[in-house]
């Protein structure tokens, strides 16, 4: 560990308090809020058909609930493998300290995951539990089995009450993922003692990337699994996913210029650091990577696919194109804010450098396990609870 | 029934094993120590400092502070203003444990000086109210400390503490209790609380740094607050330091 502050040293730039050569939160730290992001956004896409009535991103409905879920599971692996005393996680749920932005993850995390998603999943997916319990057999009956929870009521008034619980739990889901999201903005905007952390704007700047990093994840996903099923693109579903895209995608921009502007009109103390930190130290994650690759060219992308100039064959790969940069720019823009912040010395008169280890705690080699791990839940999800709208065998008895 | 002997074993061995337990531990205050009658405050004066780094050293000593260059609970900073620069030329190499090695020419120098660092035990410390566990908090005599046994690891402290007086104890310290914990200055609690200077304070060789009792009205400490000219490290962020420094350049952060 020591090799790697010694490294930093070396590559100190100005003056820094002798306390900051080590770079406290690390890769995991950026990772984390990513993947509450891509939550909060994919909760939102599915809250298009419930709440907003969006017919037309129908086929993505469950797809996005169970995106939520898988990566909502990973999302506090970061956080607790980052502990200096993993043992100890759970007193922040134990022995919460009510003053402390921190304090409430515990709280909000369980809240969403139980009260939310796990609620709307099940009562969504419920009658076709039953069906499939007293249909399969084998483990896979006995998992739905347990999965009914005991309930195999499935008359015309229950799945109608079903139905409703999912539509209540929808509309209180939307302002509780909105609320998971701006909360992981305001852990960062809230401390004073960052110039490039502390900003009131900061949990909106988080919730409008989390949308669009959501949306570009599950159009993403659709599109890639409709090809692995050997399944045609709804295009009414792509289109309208990919427009929403690029609506949240305008206000992301808007509000990431907001702060900018302010910052640079103000001019307050600290800002020729931030100057420094934009221009040089943080050039390529910043200007190239997150604003023109991961902002500004999937904007003209999405406005060129809407144009309809393409046909929807070649619109497709616009839109893979587009969300892929789009999940490298949020990314990018997690990085900038975590680690970006801890690069800018206090003293606003130097700066560290963030050397990430290979292999170990804290490395890249574990953020990417870690990042990996939700699409392995979300493919044991999807065979599990297929979320495809195809009709169900016993249905097809039913239409014939 | 019990004979009176074996009795007298039993209540010798507890005795004796309750004296093991005795033994003193840092951080922890005497047993007649009521603090609700002190209240402390440091003094650092920039005039008088000339970057021995003994406190440094000391500091590090005292307290199992790991002998790295990446790990201070004291430092010392040394600023150097050149004739015809518009900014000012800073370092700290090894926080000045070793001393500061002579490196600019006399004769191109307009100011210069020293300004030893610490915690400031801030009366409204971001450190205490970000900490999500409650881990670390103020005492009653006002000095800001880390429950080691409690500390998660999360280092929310660290990011919140305007001043770059916190760091991580490594996990190769020398302390294995206090192995992966926010640390920090302590104002040497376990020597206050017996009535003693912190250690910098003691080895301080031009009397720079100052500790004393506000709520003593003999104390040196509380004439200087009320009748010099006295200034703190980054006031604007609203933190309250209690670390007050006299003849500070206005351009130290």
């Amino acid at each position: 560990m020591s090799e790697i502050l010694w490294q930093a040293l070396q590559q100190v730039q100005g003056y820094i308090y002798p306390n900051e050569v080590e770079v406290n939160w690390s890769v995991l730290i950026a990772l984390y809020p990513y993947i509450t992001g891509l939550v909060a956004g994919a909760f939102i896409v599915a809250s298009l058909e419930r709440i907003f009535k969006v017919e037309a991103v129908k086929p993505t409905y469950r797809l996005a609930l169970l995106t939520a879920l898988a990566f909502l599971l990973a999302a506090p692996l970061p956080l607790v493998a980052h502990l200096g005393h993993m043992e100890r996680a759970l007193e922040i749920m134990m022995t919460p300290h009510l003053t402390s932005a921190m304090a409430g993850f515990g709280f909000v995390y369980a809240w969403y995951l139980m009260a939310v998603l796990l609620f709307e999943l099940y009562f969504d997916y419920r009658r076709d539990i039953v069906m499939w319990a007293q249909e399969k057999t084998g483990i896979k009956g006995f998992i739905y089995k347990i999965l009914t929870l005991g309930d195999y009521d499935i008359s015309e008034n229950a799945v109608r009450a079903d139905n409703r619980i999912v539509n209540i739990v929808t509309v209180i889901g939307l302002p509780s993922a909105a609320f998971l999201h701006g909360y992981v903005g305001f852990i960062f905007g809230s401390i004073k003692a960052n110039v490039w952390w502390s900003s009131p704007l900061m949990p909106i700047i988080f919730l409008f990337s989390a949308m669009v990093s959501g949306i570009a994840l599950v159009l993403l996903i659709y599109i890639a699994s409709s090809y692995i099923r050997g399944v045609e693109l709804d295009r009414a579903c792509t289109d309208t996913l990919a427009n929403y895209l690029l609506y949240a995608y305008l206000l992301d921009l808007s509000l990431e210029f907001m702060e900018l502007a302010h910052l640079f009109y103000t001019q307050e103390e600290g800002i020729d650091a931030i100057r420094i930190l934009i221009m040089d130290k943080m050039f390529w994650t910043f200007i190239v990577i997150q604003i023109f690759l991961g902002t500004l060219v999937p904007i003209g992308l999405l406005i060129f696919a809407r144009t309809g100039i393409v046909k929807f064959n070649i619109r497709k790969y616009l839109y893979i194109f587009a969300t892929v940069l789009t999940l490298i720019g949020v990314f990018a823009m997690r990085w900038n804010v975590v680690i970006g912040g801890q690069l800018i010395s206090k003293t606003y008169l130097g700066y560290s450098t963030y050397i990430m280890p290979l292999f170990g705690p804290e490395s890249i080699s574990l953020a990417l396990a870690i990042w990996i791990l939700p699409f392995i839940i979300l493919a044991i999800l999807v065979k599990l609870l297929p979320p495809w709208e195809e009709p169900h065998e016993w249905e097809r008895v039913e239409l014939e | 029934m019990i004979s009176r002997r074996k009795l007298l074993t039993v209540i010798a061995a507890l005795a004796g094993f309750a004296s093991l337990r005795k033994t003193v531990k840092a951080q922890e205050p005497t047993e007649n120590y009521d603090w609700n009658k002190h209240y402390y405050a440091f003094v650092v004066d920039t005039n008088k400092c000339i970057g021995c780094g003994r406190c440094v050293r000391a500091c590090k000593i005292e307290n199992e502070v790991p002998m790295l260059p990446f790990f201070f609970r004291t430092w010392v900073e040394r600023w150097v203003w050149l004739e015809g620069h518009e900014e000012p030329n800073v370092d700290s190499p090894n926080g000045g444990f070793d001393g500061f090695p002579p490196e600019y020419d006399e004769r191109a120098i307009s100011k210069s000086y020293f300004v030893p660092k610490l915690c400031n035990h801030c009366a409204r410390p971001p450190c205490v109210q970000v900490c999500p566990v409650g881990a670390t908090y103020m005492t009653k005599d006002g000095v800001i400390l880390v429950d080691e046994k409690y500390c998660i690891g999360c280092r929310y402290c660290i990011q919140a503490c305007p001043y770059g007086a916190r760091y991580l104890y490594p996990f190769d310290g020398p302390r294995e209790s206090r192995r992966g914990t926010a640390d920090k200055c302590t104002w040497c609690y376990h020597r206050i609380t017996r009535g003693y200077k912190p250690a910098c304070v003691e080895v301080c060789p031009t009397q720079a740094r100052k500790f004393g009792d506000l709520m003593d009205p003999e104390d040196e400490i509380r004439k200087i607050i009320e009748e010099e000219r006295i200034q703190v490290l980054k006031p604007e962020m609203g933190t309250k330091p209690k670390v007050f420094y006299l003849g500070l350049d206005s351009e130290v952060r």
